[in-house]
C-alpha cells in the first residue's frame, strides 16, 4: 500500500503526455456522459486519453459480495490492457480504491498477476486527485454565474483514497460557486453495491435521510465523483420527483467552462 | 414482564430491521443518541494526528497481547492462583453457567448482584440461573432499567439508549413498590440508587464484567461511572468475574493507553469516574473486600477467531462500542434488530464465531461497508475487512488454506453463485462484454421497474441509449473528419 | 468443589489451551508504552498553567469540590465543610497522618472504621454521611485521585456513604496517570484494590442525562493541601 501511494504522488508530480482512462463500467453503461467530461478535461490539458477497449469492471461488485474468485477472475482481465508507464485515471473513488488497495490483494498468491497489480496499483489515480495535482486546469475563467453546490463524496473516496478535499479544492477555483454543506455530510449515502439488494429497507433509509438533508441545503447542483453513489441518489430524487440531480464534478466543470455564461445546472442536467 | 418476549435471534435480523426502520421514534432515539456520543468523542480528538499515534499503541498493545495468548494466560493463571483466586475455564455457555451455579450452590445464594457484563449476556446467565431458582439482580442504571421492564440491552455502553425519560418514568412508577410518576432524572436516578442498595448489601455473591486483565500482576481492572461494579467487587462476601480468554494483556503499563482510548473511545470522557484495578480477594488484615474471589475464562468461539489472521484481530476489541455510535445501519435499526448480545459492526464479526455463520449470516452484509467503524475503531480493527471476509466464508467452501467456519458456506445460494459465475464470464471476457454491453443499451427499455430492493426507492436502473466506449468512438471518428 | 467441577474445569482448560497453542503464530512486538508518554505526555493539548492549577480544572470538570488549605489549616477547612453540608457522622481510617488532625477537628462526629464490613455495615449503609480518606496522588492530566485502599482505610470507605472527602497533598500530583504507575513501580506490589477516582459517582443512562450519586457518592470534596507554596495564598 505505501508503494502504491507513492507511487500515485510520483504521477501526481508531473504531467504525463498520456494516460490511461479506467472508465468503470458503471459510467460505461450508465452514466456515460460523466466519462466523456472526464476525458475531455485530461485532453483540455494536453494530455492525450486511452480508452482501452477490453476493460470491463474492476471487480468490486463480487469482492465485496464475498466471491472474490470470480471478483479475482475479472480482475485479471484488465491487468494486460495497461502496459506502458502512464497514470491510470479512474473516475471514480470506489473503483480507484480497489485497484489501488485491494488488486494487490486480489493477487496476493499469484507472484506474475501480482506483480502487474501492484505496477497499476502504484499508477492508479482518482479523476479528481488527478485534475488538482496534476493537470493544473485554470478554472478562474468558467461560468461567474452563482450556484450553490452540496457536494457527496463516497465513503471510499474519503477514508481509503483520501481523497475528499479535491473535489472542494476544484469547487473552490471556480468564480460563483458556493458549497453548502449539508447535515452529516460524512454519513455513506447508503448505496454499498449490492448492500442495497440485499437489506433494500435499511439502504433506502440511508439513501432517503442523505437526500433529505442534500435538499434541504436548498442547493441548485449536486455534485459527487462517484457514480455509484449517483446512481443511488438520483434514482431516489427521481423518484420523489425532485428536479434535482447529482452530476459527476466532470460535468460540473465541464459545463461552467463551456458556458461561462451558461444557466444554473439544475436546469441543464434536468434535459 | 416476561424475559421471552422479547428474545430475537440473529436468524430474524432481516425483519426486524425492516420493522425498526420504519419505526420514526426509535430512529429519532437512536439517532439523537448516536449524534451525542460522536460529537463527545470528537471533542476528546480534536486532532486526527493525535488519535493515531495513541491508537497506534492500542492496537500494538492488543496485538502484542494476542500473538502470546496462552503463553500470557498461563501467567495470568499462575499469578491469580498465587493471590488465592478461583480461575475457571469455560468452553462454552453451559459451562460459564455451570460454574456460576456451583458457586452459588456452595454459597446457598438465591439472589447475586451484577455489575454490567456484556459476557453475562452472551451467555444469557441471567436466564440460566432464573431456571434454577436464583435471581440475578442487574445493577447498571440502564441494565435495571431493561430488567425490570424484561428488555434487553440495545447498546454495549449505553444499554437503554433506546429508552425515553418518559418510558422509565413509567416503568418506575409501575414498577417500583412506592414509587410516584416523575420525569426528573435526579429522582429516578435516586429510586434506583436506594432500591438497588438494599441488594448491594445483602447479596452473597457480586457479579461483575472485565475490561482488561494483567498478566505480570493477576489484576483485573474495571471501568465504570456509576459505582455499582466497585459495590459488586467490595461488599458481598464472594466476588464471581467473567470475561472472554482475548480480554488479558501482558503488563500494568499496556492498560494505560487501552483505558484512555476506551473512555475517550466510548463515552468521550478523558477518563471515567471510576478505574478499578483488584488484585485478589481480601488479604489478611483487610477488613473488606470479597472473602473468595472467581474468574471465569471463556471461549464460546474466540479460539475459532483466533485461528485464522484476519479473524484474530476481531479479539483486539476493548469494547467501547463506538463502532456501533458511528455506523449509519446500526443509527437506523437499533441494537436490538441484530438479535445478539453484541450489535453493530462488532457485533456483526464477532458474532459468526459465538454462534455459527448460519444463524448470523445476514449479518455481515448489513453494512454498506462505509468504514466508518474502521476509521473511530481504537484499536485499528479492519472492521470493513473482516466483513468481507466473513461474507466470503458464508458464501463458499473453504479453500483448504483456511479451516472452516462453524456455519462456513450456510449462506451459499445457487442462484447467487450462478449470478455471479455469469457475471465473471460475461466481465472477464471482453467478446463477450462488449457485445454486452452493445445490446443492453439498445435494449434499455425492456429494462424491468421493479428491480427487486433497489426499485424500494429508486427508479429503476437503466444503461443509458449508448455506452461511453461508443460515444467515446463516435467523438473521435468526428475529431477526424473535421 | 467437587471432583466432576475439577475434571470439568481441566477439560475446558485444556481443550481451551490445545485450540490456541496448535496455532502458529509468532510473537509479535511489545508495545513502547513509555516512549509514546515520553512523546506524548497527554492526550489532550496542555494548556499553559501549572500541574497543580490543571489539575484543580480538571478536577472541578468532573464536579469534584476543591478546597485549597494549606498544611497548618487543613483540620479547619474540614470542620468547615462538614459544617456546611451539615454532616453529622462522619468515618475515617486510624493511623493515617490525618487520624489525629481529624480527631481534633470533628470531635464525637468522628467515628472509626475499626470493625470488619460484616459488622460495621447497618452503620456504614444507614447511619454515615461522609466517608473520609487519604489521595496517594493526583492525576494533572485528567484531574483524578489515585487512592489505595488499606486495612485503616478500606475500600467501602469511599464508596458506600453519600459523601466522600478526600485529602491530598498538592505536591503529590503527577502528570498522568501512566507517571504514577511507572515512576512509583506498581506492577512490583499490587494493592488489593487501587482506584482511580474522578468525581462523584454518575450515570447517563437515562436519556443522556447525566446525574449524579447513582451507587457510589453523591459528592466529592477534595482537600488539596497546598504544600507546594512556601506561603499561604491559597483561598486567600
Amino acid at each position: 500500500m505505501n508503494t502504491a501511494l507513492q507511487g500515485a504522488a510520483q504521477t501526481a508530480s508531473k504531467k504525463p503526455s498520456q494516460v490511461y482512462f479506467f472508465a468503470t463500467c458503471v459510467i460505461d453503461m450508465f452514466s456515460p456522459q460523466s466519462g466523456l467530461d472526464a476525458v475531455d478535461l485530461i485532453e483540455r490539458a494536453g494530455i492525450k486519453v486511452l480508452f482501452p477497449l477490453k476493460q470491463s469492471c474492476c471487480g468490486q461488485p463480487a469482492y465485496t459480495t464475498g466471491f472474490s474468485s470470480d471478483a479475482r477472475l475479472v480482475a485479471a482481465a484488465q491487468l494486460d490492457l495497461f502496459p506502458a508507464p502512464w497514470p491510470v485515471v479512474v473516475p471514480s473513488g470506489s473503483c480507484g480504491g480497489m485497484l489501488r488497495h485491494h488488486w494487490p490483494k486480489l493477487f496476493a498468491d499469484d507472484p506474475v498477476r501480482l506483480e502487474k497489480a501492484r505496477d497499476i496499483a502504484a499508477r492508479t489515480v482518482e479523476f479528481s486527485e488527478f485534475m488538482v495535482n496534476t493537470l493544473g486546469l485554470d478554472l478562474s475563467g468558467a461560468s461567474a454565474q452563482p450556484v450553490t453546490v452540496a457536494v457527496h463524496t463516497s465513503c471510499t473516496a474519503r477514508r481509503e483514497m483520501d481523497n475528499h478535499h479535491h473535489v472542494r479544492r476544484l469547487l473552490k477555483q471556480m468564480p460563483g460557486v458556493e458549497v453548502v454543506v449539508q447535515e452529516h455530510e460524512s454519513e455513506c449515502c447508503g448505496f454499498g453495491g449490492t448492500f442495497s439488494v440485499k437489506h433494500p429497507e435499511i439502504s433506502s433509509a440511508m439513501a432517503r435521510d442523505k437526500v433529505d438533508a442534500i435538499t434541504a441545503t436548498g442547493c441548485d447542483a449536486l455534485i459527487s465523483a462517484d457514480c455509484g453513489c449517483l446512481l443511488n441518489l438520483n434514482g431516489n430524487l427521481e423518484k420523489r420527483a425532485d428536479i434535482l440531480r447529482g452530476e459527476h464534478v466532470a460535468t460540473f466543470i465541464r459545463n461552467r467552462l463551456d458556458h461561462s455564461s451558461g444557466s444554473p445546472n439544475r436546469l441543464e442536467t434536468s434535459k | 414482564m416476561s424475559v421471552t418476549e422479547h428474545i430475537v435471534r440473529p436468524e430474524d435480523f432481516k425483519l426486524r430491521s425492516r420493522e425498526s426502520v420504519a419505526d420514526p421514534k426509535l430512529r429519532g432515539n437512536f439517532r439523537g443518541a448516536m449524534d451525542f456520543l460522536i460529537d463527545k468523542r470528537a471533542a476528546q480528538f480534536p486532532d486526527n494526528a493525535t488519535f493515531t499515534l495513541l491508537r497506534k499503541v492500542g492496537e500494538t498493545t492488543r496485538k502484542h497481547a494476542l500473538s502470546r495468548l496462552p503463553d500470557l494466560l498461563d501467567q495470568l493463571e499462575i499469578n491469580l492462583q498465587r493471590l488465592g483466586v478461583n480461575v475457571h475455564y469455560a468452553e462454552n455457555s453451559a459451562d460459564a453457567n455451570r460454574i456460576f451455579l456451583e458457586i452459588a450452590k456452595k454459597h446457598h445464594a438465591d439472589m447475586m448482584i451484577k455489575g454490567k457484563s456484556m459476557v453475562s449476556e452472551e451467555i444469557e446467565l441471567n436466564q440460566a440461573m432464573a431456571t434454577e431458582g436464583i435471581e440475578c439482580i442487574e445493577s447498571d442504571m440502564g441494565e435495571y432499567i431493561l430488567q425490570i421492564d424484561g428488555d434487553r440491552p440495545s447498546h454495549i455502553i449505553m444499554p437503554a439508549i433506546h429508552k425515553t425519560k418518559q418510558d422509565i418514568a413509567k416503568l418506575f412508577s409501575e414498577k417500583i413498590p412506592g414509587a410516584t410518576y416523575t420525569e426528573d432524572v435526579d429522582e429516578l436516578i435516586s429510586m434506583g440508587r436506594s432500591v438497588l442498595r438494599d441488594k448491594f448489601r445483602d447479596a452473597r455473591i457480586g457479579v461483575s464484567g472485565v475490561n482488561f486483565m494483567i498478566a505480570e500482576t493477576g489484576t483485573i481492572a474495571l471501568v465504570e461511572n456509576e459505582g455499582n461494579g466497585r459495590m459488586c467487587t467490595t461488599i458481598p462476601d464472594v466476588h464471581i468475574a467473567i470475561t472472554g480468554i482475548e480480554k488479558v494483556v501482558e503488563k500494568l503499563e499496556h492498560v494505560v493507553p487501552l483505558y484512555a482510548l476506551l473512555t475517550r473511545s466510548a463515552t468521550g470522557q478523558a477518563v471515567s469516574t471510576y478505574f478499578n484495578l483488584i488484585t485478589g480477594p481480601r488479604r489478611v488484615g483487610e477488613k473488606d473486600g470479597p472473602r473468595e474471589m472467581h474468574l471465569i475464562l471463556l471461549d464460546n468461539g474466540r479460539t475459532q477467531a483466533y485461528r485464522e489472521e484476519k479473524f484474530r484481530a476481531t479479539l483486539q476489541c476493548i469494547r467501547c462500542g463506538a463502532c456501533m455510535n458511528h455506523c449509519p445501519v446500526y443509527t437506523r435499526v437499533g441494537g436490538h434488530s441484530y438479535g445478539t448480545a453484541y450489535p453493530g459492526p462488532i457485533g456483526s464479526i464477532i458474532s459468526p464465531h459465538l454462534l455459527g455463520l448460519s444463524g448470523t449470516r445476514d449479518l455481515p452484509t448489513a453494512s454498506s461497508l462505509c468504514g466508518a467503524c474502521g476509521e473511530v475503531c481504537p484499536v485499528g480493527i479492519p472492521i470493513p475487512e473482516i466483513l468481507m471476509r466473513l461474507r466470503e466464508a458464508a458464501r463458499n467452501n473453504s479453500d483448504g488454506a483456511d479451516q472452516a467456519l462453524r456455519g462456513q458456506a450456510s449462506a451459499r445460494k445457487m442462484l447467487e453463485a450462478l449470478t455471479w459465475k455469469a457475471w465473471r464470464i460475461l466481465y472477464s471476457n471482453s467478446f463477450l462484454y462488449r457485445p454486452f454491453v452493445f445490446i443492453a443499451t439498445r435494449l434499455r427499455w425492456l429494462t424491468p421497474t421493479n428491480q427487486a430492493g433497489w426499485t424500494t426507492s429508486r427508479t429503476p436502473l437503466r444503461p443509458a441509449p449508448r455506452a461511453m466506449r461508443e460515444l467515446l468512438a463516435q467523438r473521435n471518428k468526428q475529431r477526424e473528419k473535421n | 468443589m467437587s471432583a466432576t467441577h475439577l475434571s470439568d474445569n481441566q477439560r475446558a482448560r485444556s481443550a481451551i489451551f490445545k485450540r490456541l497453542r496448535e496455532i502458529p503464530v509468532s510473537p509479535l512486538p511489545a508495545p513502547d508504552v513509555q516512549a509514546y508518554f515520553r512523546a506524548q505526555p497527554t492526550v489532550l493539548v496542555q494548556s499553559s498553567a501549572n500541574r497543580i492549577e490543571r489539575f484543580i480544572t480538571q478536577a472541578k470538570s468532573w464536579r469534584t469540590e476543591i478546597i485549597e488549605a494549606t498544611p497548618g489549616t487543613w483540620q479547619e477547612y474540614v470542620a468547615e465543610v462538614v459544617q456546611k453540608k451539615s454532616l453529622q457522622r462522619l468515618l475515617a481510617g486510624r493511623g493515617t497522618s490525618f487520624s489525629e488532625g481529624l480527631n481534633r477537628a470533628l470531635g464525637n462526629k468522628l467515628s472509626w472504621y475499626d470493625e470488619d464490613l460484616s459488622e460495621i455495615k447497618p452503620i456504614l449503609f444507614s447511619e454515615t454521611d461522609a466517608g473520609i480518606t487519604t489521595v496517594r496522588s493526583g492525576v494533572a492530566e485528567t484531574g483524578s485521585l489515585i487512592v489505595w485502599p488499606t486495612h485503616n482505610e478500606p475500600r467501602s470507605l469511599s464508596l458506600v456513604p453519600p459523601v466522600h472527602i478526600a485529602i491530598l497533598y498538592a505536591s503529590d500530583i503527577v502528570e498522568t496517570l501512566f507517571e504514577a504507575v511507572s515512576t512509583q513501580n506498581w506492577a512490583s506490589g499490587m494493592p488489593t484494590n487501587a482506584l482511580l477516582i474522578s468525581g462523584p459517582s454518575r450515570t447517563s443512562d437515562i436519556q443522556r442525562t447525566l446525574a449524579y450519586g447513582a451507587h457510589g457518592p453523591k459528592e466529592l470534596v477534595l482537600i488539596l493541601i497546598r504544600d507546594d507554596v512556601a506561603n499561604t495564598q491559597a483561598r486567600a
